[in-house]
């Protein structure tokens, strides 16, 4: 029971970034209609300029503030210098594009920083203030971190004008052009957002696995894989989903599969709900358009 | 001068034109309606307005050029756009989509006030406020768009086929709203329709449009006695 | 789906001026084109040096990978971002055949094949209902999870795990060719026969539904073409092709091991296609020998620049990543689109 109870628990820490990269995915699908295959590159990317700012001396706070500014302002810039241009073509150029920023962010983080592993600090105290062998500091702060993050996401989208405009923008982007809103600026908005929020996850996650160039790789597949299962239309769906998939990859690997086919599980859960249930858990069934 | 004065007005689809050198003003205050069969442009002329088709040749609002400009600069300027299938943003609440009309009015006070005015002229709305706009009535959606029109605080209204998949009951009620607001708000309307009977009733002035020209023009007590647009448009 | 509309660039061949060449009909130029490269291929590898042959043997299998690729996002317009997974596939079969059943090679390239086909169509079976973007989705997650199940321990006694397999190159039964140059010709007869296939599938009837699946489905399926079935087998033949290439690779490099195929094979296979041409059959040539020439001039360039640094080699990858970029927004066809382009622009029909 107590294997049960701490596997679901370290799941669930796991599922934190899983379901902040599963936002981020849904944040630039329901924009764009497109999935970003560079989002886990660019979180790598920015927990490099994280662990570059504490290396030259920055209070780790001071480093994830700045960390969050410049992935928010690189992911804006993304977005205007490269996918501004290319917004009415086909679907294959976006995937070239994707997988071309893919590249160059692997590439560019192995040359800047190389590819050997480097240790990522965790601003959490050593030591939980209660007594308790079920989980560990660092896993309650990527959950506690995580949930204020998604709290304050929800109150921007749920309660200011800007959240709301931003929602327009994305569901019906030519009403919102007739209520005078810049469809341009709220997609950079978006993706200067779900950049920021993927730096987050990135950041959480480094201390765990270790900062290196291919470190995003696997738990991008779990982000899609939470994205998925929420259902791509729903932002909460794929949250929930995350965290879903957090614990189910704990679980299954403790008790079914063991923990080298967790890649292939996260292929498998996919492929299954693509197929059987695409619209996942919360989403809507998007009719295909004749 | 009039508010809005178009001139040599032409638009293009790809490679398909779909207006050819299109005249005409709209005085500060009135209703004018343009009229004409399906095709004729009516629709391209009010998108054309609002940059949102490819398009050359003059337009001027206060005597400001809008050609070029983007949609959402030029409905900053004051001009409110209810489009064709009224444009709700369905996902979210009544109240929401009002508060979107109002994006570009700043004043929290200002917004308050316009949506009680906006409730004021449809109680309907308010009863409505929290619910899914995808989930209203045609009709509630057509007041909502004209309602999320009014929250921009406009001086010039485009409105397109307001009339379209409605009750004539609930045209009517519409209709008689439209004038209020026309009178009492001072907001001058650019009316198309493809009921000319109505937009005749409630409009002064009338163009005519055929593919993509003006083919007449005047009062709407002059169109509406006219021997031709009475057999063609107006059926009697 | 092309990236922009790849008939709007393609020539209308004069009659007069075909030629036919292994039932292929051929525009003049494109018959001349042809020659000297078959000429070319048959010379090079007794002229340049040995290191050299291995290089263009490892750029004739890409070729043959990007090719099958090709055919299945190029002609058929169905995106696949998992094809180093049908790579390893036919590399992991015709290692395991030679050095756990001691098969020669050669039988081992056609089974390798064979097995790609039939996941390729497996795949593709739930690929059907993926349209577009989750195919990509799908594919993507295949190629990201193939290396860890590759590494497998419960495999580990057909795969070797982490290690791998080692396998020997077949020795050349001619006295006057060296083992790279043998293998060098075993690779380009199975990629001749190969394109010639891929020729014939596209040019007759095959070819027109599987476009008309590309370039729209749905009127696709009114006029009567099943548009599942050729979906999938173009998903097959596409495994098949890259099976292959993945077995002819696995004797290039004697050796096959989960880290050689990883999502950025796949991403490599991507760039060949794009950067070769959609739709286009000789651009996976091009595409072969850009994959892995660029890396090696950039390499030289970055080494003249960086010096020994071995993370500037990273920078290929960025060159890569802005040569993609590039492509998309200059030469959306490809370099096949923008020769086709500009034949068509400077030579009139008729003259």
């Amino acid at each position: 029971m107590d294997q049960f109870l701490q596997q679901t628990l370290s799941g669930l820490a796991n599922g934190a970034i899983y379901a902040s990269l599963a936002l981020a995915v849904v944040m630039i699908y329901q924009a764009i209609d497109h999935f970003n295959f560079a989002q886990g590159e660019m979180a790598m990317f920015s927990t490099f300029i994280a662990w570059q700012l504490i290396a030259w001396g920055a209070p780790y706070w001071v480093a994830f503030v700045v960390c969050l500014a410049i992935s928010f302002i690189g992911g804006m810039a993304i977005e205007r210098i490269i996918f501004a241009p290319i917004h009415d073509a086909p679907a294959l150029s976006h995937v070239v594009v994707f997988i071309a920023l893919t590249l160059i962010f692997n590439a560019m983080a192995g040359f800047i920083w190389e590819f050997t592993i480097k240790e990522f600090p965790s601003p959490f105290p050593a030591e939980l203030p209660f007594e308790t062998k079920l989980i560990g500091p660092h896993e309650v702060g990527i959950v506690g971190i995580t949930l204020i993050m998604l709290g304050m996401i929800y109150v921007f989208f749920r309660f200011t004008p800007i959240g709301l405009a931003m929602r327009a923008a994305a569901a019906s982007p030519e009403s919102a052009r007739l209520v005078g809103i810049s469809v341009k600026k709220m997609l950079g908005l978006g993706w200067g957002l779900a950049a920021a929020v993927g730096a987050v996850a990135g950041m959480m996650i480094a201390p765990v696995v270790f900062l290196e160039p291919n470190m995003m790789l696997g738990i991008l597949l779990y982000g899609f894989a939470g994205a998925v299962v929420g259902g791509l239309t729903s932002p909460g769906g794929a949250v929930v989903g995350g965290f879903l998939m957090g614990v189910l990859e704990a679980l299954a690997g403790t008790y079914v599969i063991g923990s080298e086919l967790k890649l292939t599980f996260a292929l498998v859960v996919i492929v299954a709900v693509l197929l059987f249930r695409p619209a996942g858990l919360f989403g809507r069934v998007v009719v295909q358009r004749v | 001068m009039a508010m809005l004065e178009v001139r040599g007005l032409e638009a293009f689809y790809g490679h398909t034109q779909a207006l050819h050198g299109l005249d005409f003003d709209l005085e500060e205050g009135g209703i004018t309606t343009i009229l004409g069969a399906n095709g004729a442009g009516k629709t391209t002329t009010l998108r054309s307005i609002c940059g949102m088709v490819s398009n050359n040749g003059s337009i001027t609002f206060d005597g400001e050029g809008l050609i070029g400009k983007a949609t959402e600069n030029i409905v900053r300027k004051g001009i409110a756009h209810v489009p064709e299938g009224r444009g709700t943003f369905v996902r979210v609440t009544t109240e929401e989509n009002l508060r979107l009309g109002a994006f570009t009015v700043k004043g929290a006070k200002k917004i308050a006030d316009g949506m009680e005015r906006v409730y004021t002229y449809f109680p309907r709305l308010k009863e409505r406020r929290n619910q899914q706009a995808g989930t209203l009535s045609g009709g509630e959606q057509q007041m909502l768009a004209v309602g999320r029109a009014m929250m921009l605080q406009p001086r010039l209204m485009l409105l397109d086929e307001p009339s379209f998949g409605l009750a004539p009951l609930i045209v009517k009620e519409l209709f008689e709203i439209l004038r209020t607001i026309n009178q009492e708000e001072g907001v001058s309307m650019l009316l198309v329709e493809q009921n000319a009977t109505l937009a005749l009733g409630l409009a002064d002035h009338a163009y005519l449009l055929e593919t993509g020209r003006v083919v007449m023009s005047g009062t709407s007590d002059d169109i509406a006695s006219d021997e031709n647009v009475r057999k063609s448009y107006l059926g009697y | 789906m092309a990236l922009s509309d790849a008939k709007s660039v393609a020539m209308r061949p004069n009659p007069a001026h075909t030629a036919v060449l292994f039932g292929i009909k051929l525009p003049m130029w494109n018959l001349y084109l042809t020659v000297i490269g078959i000429a070319a291929a048959l010379v090079l590898p007794f002229v340049v040096e040995g290191f050299t042959v291995f290089q263009l043997t490892q750029a004739l299998v890409y070729a043959i990978a990007v090719l099958g690729l090709n055919l299945l996002t190029g002609f058929n317009g169905q995106f696949s971002l998992g094809h180093s997974a049908f790579y390893a596939l036919g590399a992991y079969t015709a290692a395991i055949m030679v050095e756990r059943y001691e098969v020669a090679f050669y039988w081992t390239i056609l089974p390798a094949g064979i097995i790609c086909f039939i996941g390729g169509f497996l795949f593709g079976l739930p690929a059907l209902r993926l349209e577009g973007l989750f195919l990509a989705l799908a594919t993507f997650a295949l190629a990201v999870a193939t290396p860890q199940l590759l590494r497998y321990e419960h495999f580990e006694g057909f795969t070797g795990g982490v290690q791998g397999i080692d396998l020997f190159k077949p020795d050349s039964p001619i006295e006057f060719l060296g083992g790279d140059q043998w293998l060098y010709f075993v690779v380009l007869v199975c990629g001749a026969l190969l394109v010639v296939g891929a020729w014939n599938l596209t040019r007759g009837r095959t070819g027109r539904a599987i476009m008309a699946i590309r370039d729209n489905p749905l009127a696709a399926r009114t006029m009567g073409i099943n548009t599942s079935l050729y979906k999938s087998v173009t998903f097959g033949v596409s495994g098949f092709y890259t099976g292959i290439a993945g077995a002819l690779g696995a004797a290039v490099a004697e050796f096959v091991a989960p880290d050689s195929f990883t999502f950025f094979l796949s991403v490599w296979l991507l760039v060949g296609m794009v950067i070769g041409g959609l739709g286009s059959i000789p651009a996976a040539i091009v595409g072969g020998l850009f994959i892995l020439y660029v890396p090696n001039i950039s390499e030289a360039l970055i080494g003249q620049v960086f010096g020994d640094d071995p993370s500037a080699k990273a920078l290929i990858g960025v060159a890569f990543g802005c040569f993609l970029i590039f492509a998309v927004y200059v030469m959306p066809n490809g370099l096949a689109g923008f020769v086709r382009w500009f034949v068509a622009r400077y030579s009139r029909p008729g003259i």
